[in-house]
C-alpha cells in the first residue's frame, strides 16, 4: 500500500520491516494507527499506510479496529485487518448509499462508546459488548461475513496459522512430511 | 475422431449431467455401440486446470446457479441460498468428491422392512436387492480401482488418519483403516498414484483420483459414439401425444435455445436438478411434471445425517497434508437400535484448508472462542460423519418463485431433520469427540452439516408406480423411454457415500436401457 508518508514513515524507512511483523502490545491500535494531515492512515511500527478515498479517515480506522474485534487473532498485524476491509472505502467512494450506512454504522458505535469514540476504548472486551448489541444488524453481518474470505482468504495470513497452501507444484505432501506426526 | 450429432438426430440417447451416473451411463452404452449425447450445463475444465486454492476453485467448479432454501435445517440459515455443494462442470462431482467407495449394506435396500413403521418417515424397500447389485458393485470398484477391493492395496495413513487410528484403538473399534478409495495407491489405467496432495476436493491434478472427467468421457469419445457438449443447460424435456419423451430443449453457451432430439432420454443431474428439470417440464398432459404421477418427483430429498469433529491438540498435526478422506472408522455403520436410533454412520477423515475452516467450522461464530481455535489450525484433526438420514416426503425439491438466468423457475430445497437423524447426529458427535479426547484432545467442536455434498432420493426406486418415480432400473413409471440416472434414484441413503453405487447402478442400467433398445421396446 502507499500513500502519504509523513514524517514518522520516513524514520522508520531505515527500520527492517520484517522486525515489525504485528503491533507491540504496548501500544494500542489508537495510538499506533494515526492520522496524516494528508487523510490517510498510517501505522508506522508496521510501516504501512493506506489512502482513505470515501469515507472519513476516522471511520475507516474505526472499522479496521471492529474487523479485528470480530475476529481477533494477536499474531495476526494491523496491515491485514486493514486489507480486509480496504474495499469498504472502495465501495464507499463510488456509492453515496454505501458511504452513508457506513458512516452511520461507525457513529452507532461511537454513541454507544461515549468520550473517545468505539476506537477510545482500551478493553477489548467493551468494544465486543457495543458489537454484540448490534450484531443481529444487517451492516454487523455484512462486515462480519465479508471477513471470512477477505481476512482468511489473504495468502500473506496462511503461514501464520501454519497453513501451507498450494500444493501440487511442490509435488504434494508425499515427501513433504505427510505422516510426519511423531507424537501420537 | 470426435462424435458429433446432428441435433435432428432422433436415435441418440440423450442424457443430462456427465457425472458419476451420466458420465458412466455415457461411456457404457458407447461401448456397446449406441449414439450418445451428453449435455453438461457446466463447463469442461480438464485436470490440469484445476486449481489448489479453495475459494479460486470453488468459482471454477461448484454450481452457483440460483436455488432457494426453506425447512428448520441450519443450512438454510447459515447459506441460504447454497444448499449444496456440488459442481457444474464435465465430469459432475466426481472432480470435486474425496473418492470414498463404500457399498451398501444388505439391510439398508429393505429400510421399510427391517427398520419397521417409523413416524414422520417415508420409509420404502428399493426394488432391488445387494445380492442383484454384487456382480455390479465388483465391476464398478474395477472401474474406479477402489482400494482394498481386488487385490489393490490401500492409500498411505497420513497425520490425520494416525490420530483416528490411535484414537480408534482406544475406544475398541475395530474396523479402522485408510478406505476404500477410488484414488490410485499405485499407478493404474494411464493415471498417477496420489501424491498426497491434500487438495482432493477441489480436483485432483495428478488424475489419481477417479473422476469420469479423464476415465469414462475420454474412453467414450474415443468410442467414436460419444458426444459431449458443454455449456448446454437442458431447460426442459419434450414429448408427444403419446406422451413418449422426442427430445430436450436446452440453452448453449450464448443463451440460445437448442433443441436436440432423442429416441432416449436419461437425467442424471443430481438430485436437485433432475427432480427440478422433471417438475419444469410439465405439460397440458402432465401438469404435475413428468414421471410425477406418484407425487413423489422431488420428495424424500436425503442429505444424510452428517456432521464433523474437530479436535485441537497441544502439538502440530497439518492435518491438510494428504488424502483428505483416507481414514475410516466403520464400527458404528451396523444396525444397533440400542444406541437410540435406526441406521448406522461412518466416520471419515476430513480436512478444510484455513479459508474452508473459517467459513464452515461455525458458520456465524465470531470473537475469541471462535479465534482461539482457529488459532490453533495446524493442531487440529477432524473427521466427517456419514450416516443414514431417513426419508420425509416434505423434505423435498419444489419449484421456487425466484428465476434463473434463462427464467427458469429455480429449485427450492427444503429440509427438516428427522428425530433419528437428531439422535444419531448427537451420538456421532460424542464418539467422535471421545475418539480424540482419548489420545489427548485439548479441545473439540461439533461442526455443523456443510452445503449438502451427497444429496438423494428425490426421484427415487419403488415396486410400486404410486410409491416412486423409477423402476428397479431407473426407467420412470410413467414413461417407458425416460430415465433417471443420478443418486436421485436412491430409496434409502445407507450410511455409505453414494457415488460407487451410483456408478454401479449406471453399469446395470445401460444393459438394461441398450437390451430394450435392441428389442425395440423403447
Amino acid at each position: 500500500m502507499s500513500g502519504d508518508h509523513g514524517r514518522h514513515a520516513h524514520r522508520q524507512e531505515a527500520v527492517n520491516r520484517r522486525t515489525f511483523l504485528r503491533r507491540s502490545s504496548e501500544i494500542s491500535f489508537a495510538a499506533a494507527v494515526t492520522i496524516t494531515t494528508g487523510g490517510a492512515l498510517l501505522n508506522a511500527s508496521e510501516a504501512w499506510a493506506l489512502d482513505v478515498k470515501g469515507l472519513q479517515p476516522q471511520t475507516m480506522k474505526t472499522l479496521i479496529l471492529v474487523a479485528r474485534d470480530i475476529y481477533p487473532h494477536d499474531k495476526v498485524a494491523d496491515r491485514f485487518y486493514a486489507i480486509a476491509m480496504k474495499s469498504y472505502d472502495e465501495k464507499a467512494a463510488g456509492d453515496p448509499a454505501t458511504k452513508a450506512a457506513l458512516e452511520s454504522f461507525v457513529a452507532g458505535l461511537d454513541a454507544a462508546a461515549g468520550k473517545g469514540g468505539y476506537s477510545g476504548l482500551g478493553w477489548e472486551a467493551e468494544r465486543v459488548a457495543l458489537l454484540r448489541a448490534v450484531s443481529h444488524s444487517p451492516m454487523f453481518e455484512t462486515i462480519r461475513s465479508g471477513l471470512i474470505a477477505s481476512l482468511y482468504n489473504q495468502p500473506e495470513v496462511w503461514p501464520i496459522f501454519g497453513y501451507e497452501g498450494e500444493s501440487y507444484s511442490k509435488g504434494g505432501y508425499i515427501k513433504r512430511g505427510f505422516d510426519d506426526i511423531d507424537w501420537i | 475422431m470426435a462424435a458429433k450429432f446432428n441435433q435432428n438426430d432422433d436415435s441418440v440417447v440423450v442424457i443430462i449431467g456427465s457425472g458419476a451416473g451420466g458420465g458412466t451411463l455415457g461411456n457404457e452404452l458407447a461401448q456397446k455401440g449406441i449414439n450418445v449425447v451428453v449435455l453438461e450445463a457446466g463447463e469442461r475444465h480438464e485436470y490440469e486446470d484445476f486449481v489448489n486454492d479453495e475459494w479460486a476453485s470453488f468459482t471454477q467448479l461448484a454450481w452457483k446457479d440460483p436455488r432457494t432454501t426453506s425447512g428448520s435445517w441450519r443450512v438454510s440459515k447459515d447459506f441460504p441460498t447454497l444448499p449444496a455443494w456440488i459442481v457444474k462442470a464435465v465430469g459432475g462431482s466426481t472432480t470435486h468428491w474425496a473418492g470414498a467407495s463404500l457399498r451398501f449394506q444388505e439391510h439398508e435396500f429393505r429400510t421399510a422392512t427391517v427398520y419397521g413403521r417409523i413416524a414422520g418417515a417415508n420409509l420404502l424397500d428399493w426394488p432391488v436387492t445387494l445380492a442383484e447389485l454384487e456382480p455390479f458393485y465388483a465391476r464398478a470398484e474395477e472401474k474406479m480401482g477402489v482400494t482394498r477391493t481386488g487385490g489393490r492395496p490401500g492409500l498411505p495413513g497420513n497425520n490425520n488418519f494416525k490420530i483416528m487410528k490411535a484414537g480408534a484403538d482406544k475406544l475398541g473399534y475395530k474396523e479402522c483403516h485408510t478406505g476404500n478409495m477410488a484414488i490410485n495407491s499405485v499407478e493404474r489405467d494411464n493415471r498417477n498414484s496420489c501424491q498426497q496432495t491434500g487438495f482432493c476436493f477441489q480436483g485432483c491434478k495428478w488424475g489419481a483420483k477417479w473422476s469420469t472427467l479423464y476415465t469414462e468421457i475420454p474412453k467414450g469419445e474415443a468410442t467414436g459414439k460419444m458426444e459431449v457438449r458443454p455449456q448446454s443447460h437442458v431447460a426442459h424435456i419434450e414429448h408427444d401425444a403419446s406422451g413418449k419423451v422426442t427430445g430436450v430443449v436446452y440453452f448453449d453457451k450464448d443463451g440460445k435455445e437448442q433443441r436436440q432430439k432423442a429416441r432416449v432420454v436419461a437425467v442424471a443431474g443430481n438430485s436437485i436438478e433432475s427432480p427440478r428439470l422433471l417438475l419444469n417440464s410439465a405439460s397440458s398432459k402432465f401438469p404435475d411434471g413428468l414421471a410425477n404421477s406418484s407425487g413423489q418427483v422431488g420428495r424424500n430429498y436425503m442429505r444424510h445425517m452428517t456432521g464433523s469433529v474437530y479436535a485441537v491438540f497441544d502439538k502440530p498435526v497439518h492435518m491438510y497434508r494428504g488424502t483428505t478422506m483416507a481414514g475410516i472408522v466403520r464400527d458404528e455403520g451396523r444396525l444397533d437400535p440400542s444406541r437410540g436410533f435406526v441406521g448406522g454412520y461412518e466416520m471419515e477423515t476430513l480436512s478444510l484448508g484455513l479459508p474452508f475452516m473459517a467459513a464452515f467450522l461455525d458458520p456465524g461464530a465470531w470473537g475469541r472462542e471462535f479465534t482461539s481455535a482457529i488459532d490453533l489450525y495446524s493442531n487440529m484433526a477432524g473427521m466427517w460423519l456419514v450416516g443414514e438420514d431417513l426419508a420425509q416426503e416434505t423434505n423435498r425439491i419444489t419449484l421456487s418463485s425466484t428465476k434463473d438466468q434463462y427464467g427458469l423457475p429455480v429449485a427450492d430445497v427444503h429440509f427438516d431433520d428427522h428425530p433419528n437423524d437428531l439422535a444419531m447426529r448427537s451420538h456421532g458427535y460424542k464418539q467422535g469427540a471421545a475418539l480424540y479426547d482419548a489420545v489427548g484432545a485439548t479441545r473439540t467442536f461439533p461442526t455443523p452439516p456443510y452445503p449438502s455434498t451427497h444429496n438423494l432420493g428425490t426421484n427415487r426406486m419403488s415396486a410400486n408406480p404410486r410409491d416412486g418415480v423409477v423402476n428397479k432400473w431407473g426407467q420412470t413409471h410413467d414413461i417407458k423411454n425416460l430415465f433417471v440416472s443420478d443418486g436421485s434414484q436412491f430409496t434409502s441413503g445407507g450410511a455409505e457415500n453414494p457415488t460407487l453405487t451410483i456408478v454401479t447402478l449406471a453399469i446395470r442400467q445401460a444393459e438394461y436401457i441398450a437390451d430394450q433398445m435392441k428389442t425395440k421396446a423403447i
